[in-house]
């Protein structure tokens, strides 16, 4: 299964900004958090849905489909736009965002005729689950590849690095992890909070193989993950260097806006600077 | 009890290749069988429990159905939340199979004793909480789980307990099961606790003449409120056995079904307190002293009546 057809570069950029402007739109009328967090991994979902993932919204439930689990899930209003832009979820669907009555939760609820892996939210979840479907695609023989997008807050927890050991241990060269790593947490920045440095050299201690991208630029974001498994019997990780709150001057880097939602000038301006 | 219930596992799992078995780096010996069988379908997590029931999930997210294995404190408390999000809401088709219900672990000490898990696990949505009584209960549960489409927790108790049964019961998932009736006294109990009941209903024959209603509630969710009902509206004293802690397990569960009943007669439950009292032994050391041997609790359950 392939995708329906391939968008080019500039349809991706394009792409890029309308998505922008329908999280702001969903986040600023609903009175929701995270667009940080999801402004941050906008170009690596864009990347993922058009470019990599061999999914379709006509065969949600295909066994040999690949899988992408939105671990750090408070990030789903990316997940939810692009998963309609791509055909999976409807108008209706978004306008169900955060809703009373509605039909998406502020964190993503599994529903595979939605495109939607795995129920997410609680951090540290997501490589786990990844793992079991790895090894599920290796007892198959199946092709399919797994792919976690983990935030870098996320990091902190330890089930991350259980799972990290044991797919290092066992090469789940079909498992991708991709880090969102924005620098900033909920109350703070990750370096004053527990930093994560040498990051990459912490995955390939556990087994991993890694590249560090910036995850903003989607032809490097592409490039990179055509190349996986970067090693023949290693998993891979993408340590995506991103700003939080990308793409809206005064969000980016503030750790403010991981919570905050802007009112109605602040909400016209991010829309102004998204439509340039 | 777990060699039973496993050795019925890898049998099943030679006619269907969805089973998988993964396990927190326990059960020495267990699983060498259906290692060798069927190493692809083997993995010893390692001390991880929490990365054990996620993995768990991404595994029957692929269709497959898996069984985890620890001991009950490390399986259920250690990786609860995983549980929670991974396994109960998203309705998957994972079997936990907890080993070491109450004081099994004896001289091992309070981290290894299986106290809270039935009150954890029955709160939590779509999980079903069963508690085999024997290894014929243990050997039919491991048969009807396989082919039971959803998360269960399953505890296992003593090794090597005595047989409530002398030959394999008729034995259904979510109903519970009248091992005698009797008239006026009815007592529910759970896993290794059902054995005790038995002996308790044996000697309130022998030495008061009273017959005594014998009900195995091997699964504590769903409960069996029929079964529950229909005893509470035909006896006038009801006492609840488990060897669980006294808040939240099975006499917690058939208390809520009485309030709800109007039942008007006597009741008590036989359970491990909330604190403990250090006492330092064996499990059967322990069960005495915490009085869930049948000597005791059949004079906990006489001075109740009133009957002496």
């Amino acid at each position: 299964m392939k995708n329906i057809r391939q968008y080019t570069s500039e349809e991706c950029e394009a792409l890029c900004k309308k998505i922008r402007r329908t999280i702001l739109d969903l986040i600023h009328r609903t009175k929701s958090p995270h667009i940080g967090s999801s402004f941050s991994c906008v170009e690596l979902l864009i990347a993922l849905y058009f470019k990599i993932l061999s999914v379709s919204p006509e065969y949600p439930e295909d066994t040999n489909r690949d899988r992408f689990i939105l671990s750090k899930g408070h990030a789903c209003p990316t997940l939810y736009v692009v998963l309609a832009e791509r055909g999976f979820l409807s108008t209706e669907d978004l306008n169900g965002f955060s809703v009373d009555g509605g039909l998406l939760e502020q964190h993503p609820n599994r529903d595979l005729q939605k495109g939607i892996e795995a129920s997410t939210g609680s951090l540290g979840h997501g490589l786990s689950i990844g793992v079991g479907m790895s090894l599920a695609g290796k007892v198959d023989q199946s092709t399919y590849i797994t792919y976690v997008l983990l935030s870098d807050g996320e990091l902190n927890e330890g089930s991350v690095w259980e799972a990290a050991m044991f797919a290092g241990h066992h090469k789940l060269n079909n498992l991708v992890a991709i880090v969102d790593y924005n620098k900033i947490q909920a109350l703070g920045f990750v370096k004053d909070i527990v930093s994560l440095e040498p990051l990459s050299e912490r995955w390939q201690s556990f087994g991993w193989a890694t590249k560090e991208i910036d995850g903003h630029d989607l032809q490097e974001i592409e490039d990179t993950l055509r190349t996986v498994p970067f090693e023949k019997d290693r998993p891979s990780v993408v340590i995506a260097h991103t700003i939080k709150g990308k793409g809206v001057s005064f969000m980016e880097n503030e750790l403010l806006w991981h919570y905050r939602t802007p009112d109605s000038d602040e909400y016209q301006k991010a829309l102004k600077e998204l439509s340039e | 009890m777990r060699d039973t219930f496993f050795k019925a596992v890898g049998d099943i799992a030679r006619l269907h290749d969805d089973i998988f078995i993964l396990t927190g780096d326990l059960g020495f010996k267990l699983f060498d069988d259906f290692r060798s069988r069927n190493p692809e379908r083997f993995f010893d997590i390692g001390v991880a429990e929490s990365n054990m029931a996620g993995i768990a999930a991404g595994l029957a997210l692929s269709e497959k159905n898996v069984y985890c294995y620890s001991i009950i404190p490390f399986l259920v408390m250690r990786a609860y939340e995983h549980i929670r999000v991974d396994i109960a809401y998203q309705n998957l088709n994972v079997k936990l199979v907890g080993v070491g219900g109450g004081f099994t672990y004896g001289r091992e000490g309070f981290t290894h004793y299986g106290l809270e898990d039935l009150a954890l696990m029955r709160t939590l949505p779509n999980i079903t909480v069963v508690s085999p009584a024997d290894i014929f209960e243990a050997k039919k549960l491991a048969v009807l789980s396989h082919k039971y489409k959803g998360p269960m927790y399953i505890r296992l108790g003593k090794t090597n307990g005595p047989k409530v049964h002398d030959k394999e019961p008729d034995f259904a998932i979510g109903k519970a099961m009248i091992l005698q009736e009797g008239n006026t006294v009815a007592l529910f109990a759970v896993g290794d606790m059902v054995y005790v009941a038995k002996q308790v209903a044996d000697k309130l024959l022998k030495k008061e003449s009273i017959q005594a209603t014998v009900i195995n509630m091997h699964t504590i969710k769903p409960l069996d409120f029929e079964v529950v009902s229909q005893v509470a509206s035909t006896h006038k004293a009801i006492f609840t056995l488990e060897e669980h802690n006294i808040n939240g397990g099975l006499g917690s569960a058939i208390a809520e079904v009485l309030a709800e009943s109007r039942y008007d007669g006597l009741f008590k439950r036989f359970g491990i307190p909330n604190s403990l009292k250090g006492y330092i032994g064996s499990a059967d050391y322990l069960r005495d002293k915490y009085g869930l041997t049948h000597e005791k609790i059949f004079k906990k359950i006489v001075k109740e009546l009133g009957v002496r």
